[in-house]
């Protein structure tokens, strides 16, 4: 990996103050992206994957999440010390986000072509009129493959996968440079899944966006991911290439339990295998290794003390006994 | 929409005739002659009697109950036992002042208590949202007809800056006014306040925000229209609860209302006036109901569009 990059996230970490209880979400994680790179977040439900996103555009629920400390950097602009007017103008135009759920994400009172529409509108600096917005979005409703004629229904009135592709036709709109999609195919059933995912991928290409793609379908992650990271309480246990990941010799014992036994590129294994036990309780994170409770490799000391990570290129693995050269 | 409307101004009907049967039963088995309390105390049992003969009263009761109803739907709801003046007219006469009060009370009760709950929400657990939700709780457990006392007490009595009685001018409409409103704007500032929030809460304005939009847009534009479609539905309870409330009021501070002339009307067993208000109001809250119906399925376009796909499928179906 060379040249500047896009994206910077550094030693990122994330608390929600729940009553009484402090939520850990996010411990410390770091990461970067290119331009055009598409970097997959994998994990457990619970792993902190949203959180992450959330994180990059501000947008942790007021009071109750906290960006505690570390950075995020983009384009070299660190976010995190932004002011909230100066945010307005990443939102959307620089960064984009598709939500988890898109059948909540649109507002169920103002038509769907709008809520495209809203997007120009927002951010106008090239003083487009009225007609010329209404061209734009009937082009974006082309692209991701809805009659325009019906921009000014509402999202009731849309089945589940257009208002995904109505989601993705906003969060696409002002040609971000970075695009955060937060599991955009599971609310999908799996032939419009592909679809979608088709359609993404053929719009990344056009537009040369940069991605972080949530998922928990490891299919998803081999076709349209540069690099992946996977995600345990709130770290990131291993990253690396996709070849890394699916290739590789040396894995996570997490990942290895994530994948069942270390899938290929081109295997059918889909979905991610169940892993004995629960992931622990974010509110009270276990001490040394957070993986340790259910590591089958764990020794004594897994439980005392934080491991360290280990690197090879790009590959790396948060793990004591992972040799980088060999086997666990 | 407008197949709805008729509809439900259709179903008025039955409410009506059922509601003036009730009241009209109620009236016959109260104590009390009309053609005696007419004549008074002291006029001759024979010209009682006469009267009686005269007004119809001897008739059996559903025949007087249907020549009521045939001549009300006429247009003749009679004329008052003891002012002789055309029911009708006496009902104009008095309308304004309780439409004034009620009006002007709903009025203010949205302009100030919807913008006061909205901001409360935005600022969650400030010290405005604190003294908000202390001053609603406490507005909401005055009785309208207790504060009016009081403010009549304070304002009228010991200060004198507002009339107290009477529908003199604007001014007088003040107190009463206030009265009427305080607890339904408590009721309506925490409404709006708790709807808020939970809107604040759901995904689409976390979208709303990651798209970029500002604080005013997110609250304004998608929020609150949101927030306020449960809150339409209350205030419109309010509209209906609220003729209630004006009766007391307007006993309180002696205004000439409805209120006052129903109380009159009532104790001089008045047939052919609590009659004619009793149906009067009852016409006027079909009405409001109604109008807040209407206005709910402009603001939710799921309801809106439920209306007409109804029509569609109707239709589709011939
Ligand atoms: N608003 C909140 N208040 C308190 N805790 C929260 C909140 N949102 C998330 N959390 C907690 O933070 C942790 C990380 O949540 P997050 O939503 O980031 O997980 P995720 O990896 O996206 O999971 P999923 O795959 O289910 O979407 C979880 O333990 C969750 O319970
Ligand atoms: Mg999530």
């Amino acid at each position: 990996m060379s040249g500047k990059p896009l994206l910077s996230v550094k030693d990122l970490w994330v608390e929600y103050e729940a009553d009484e209880a402090v939520v850990h979400a996010v411990n410390g994680i770091s990461f970067e992206l290119e331009e055009g790179q598409t970097i997959g977040l994998v994990g457990e439900t619970g792993a902190g994957k949203t959180t992450t996103a959330l994180s990059i555009l501000r947008l942790l629920p007021a009071n109750i999440g906290f960006i505690r400390r570390g950075s995020i950097e983009f384009e070299g602009k660190n976010l995190l010390e932004l002011k909230e007017g100066e945010l307005l103008s990443y939102r959307g135009k620089q960064i984009s986000m598709i939500f988890q759920d898109p059948m909540t994400s649109l507002n169920p009172v103002i038509p769907v072509g709008d809520q495209v529409a809203e997007m120009f509108r927002l951010h106008n600096e090239e003083k487009l009129p009225k007609t010329e917005i209404d061209q734009r979005v009937d082009e974006l409703f082309e692209l991701v493959g809805i009659p325009k004629v019906r921009k000014s229904e509402f999202p009731h009135q849309f089945s589940g996968g257009m208002k995904q592709r109505a989601v993705i036709a906003i969060a696409l709109a002002c040609r971000p440079k970075l695009l955060i999609a937060d599991e955009p195919t599971t609310a999908l059933d799996v032939t419009i899944q592909a679809q979608v995912l088709d359609m993404m991928d053929g719009l990344k290409k056009k537009f040369g966006t940069a991605m972080i793609m949530i998922t928990h379908d490891l299919g998803v992650v081999a076709e349209t991911c540069d690099i992946v990271a996977v995600m345990y309480a709130g770290e990131i246990v291993e990253m690396g290439t996709v070849y890394d990941i699916f290739e590789g010799k040396v894995h996570h014992p997490y990942t290895e339990g994530l994948f069942g036994s270390i899938p290929s590129m081109d295997s059918h294994e889909k979905r991610l295998k169940p892993i004995e036990g629960l992931m622990p309780d974010p509110s009270s994170l276990p001490s040394g290794c957070k993986f340790s409770p259910r590591c089958p490799y764990c020794q004594d000391i897994c439980k005392r003390e934080e491991p360290s990570v280990r690197c090879m290129g790009s590959h790396s693995v948060r793990c004591r006994f992972v040799d980088m050269e060999g086997a666990v | 929409m407008s197949k709805y409307i008729l509809k439900r101004l259709l179903m008025m009907i039955p409410v009506i005739l059922g509601m003036s049967f009730f009241i009209f039963v109620i009236l016959e088995k109260a104590p009390g002659d009309p053609a005696r309390i007419i004549l008074g105390d002291k006029a001759p049992a024979e010209a009682v009697e006469e009267l009686r003969e005269e007004m119809g009263l001897n008739d059996p009761f559903l025949v007087r109950y249907i020549n009521y109803i045939g001549d009300a739907l006429r247009g003749d709801f009679g004329t008052s036992y003891r002012t002789h003046l055309p029911v009708f007219e006496e009902i104009m006469a008095r309308f304004p002042t309780t439409l004034t009060l009620a009006l002007g009370s709903i009025v203010l009760t949205v302009i100030i208590g919807v913008p006061i709950g909205v901001l409360s929400a935005v600022k969650q657990y400030s010290i405005l949202d604190n003294a908000t939700m202390a001053g609603a709780l406490i507005l909401a457990s005055m009785p309208g007809f207790w504060l009016g006392t009081m403010l009549l007490l304070l304002f009228a009595s010991k200060l004198h800056w507002l009339p107290a009685t009477g529908a003199e001018s604007w001014k007088s409409f003040i107190l009463p006014c206030v009265a009427l409103m305080a607890s339904n704007m408590a009721m309506l500032v925490r409404m709006t306040r708790s709807n808020m929030l939970e809107v604040i809460r759901a995904e689409y304005i976390t979208m709303a925000r990651a798209k970029g939009a500002s604080e005013k847009v997110v609250i304004f534009r998608h929020a609150l229209r949101n927030a306020l479609m449960p809150i339409i539905t209350i205030i419109g309870m309010n509209l209906s609860s609220l003729l209630g409330g004006t009766m007391i009021i307007e006993s309180v501070f002696a205004l000439p209302g409805l209120g006052t002339l129903a109380i009159t009307a009532v104790r001089s067993k008045d047939i052919p006036l609590v009659m004619a208000e009793v149906i009067f109001i009852a016409l006027l809250a079909g009405f409001i109901n109604l109008f807040v119906d209407v206005l709910y399925a402009y603001i939710d376009p799921r309801l809106k569009s439920q209306y007409v796909s109804r029509k569609r499928a109707r239709r589709a179906a011939r």
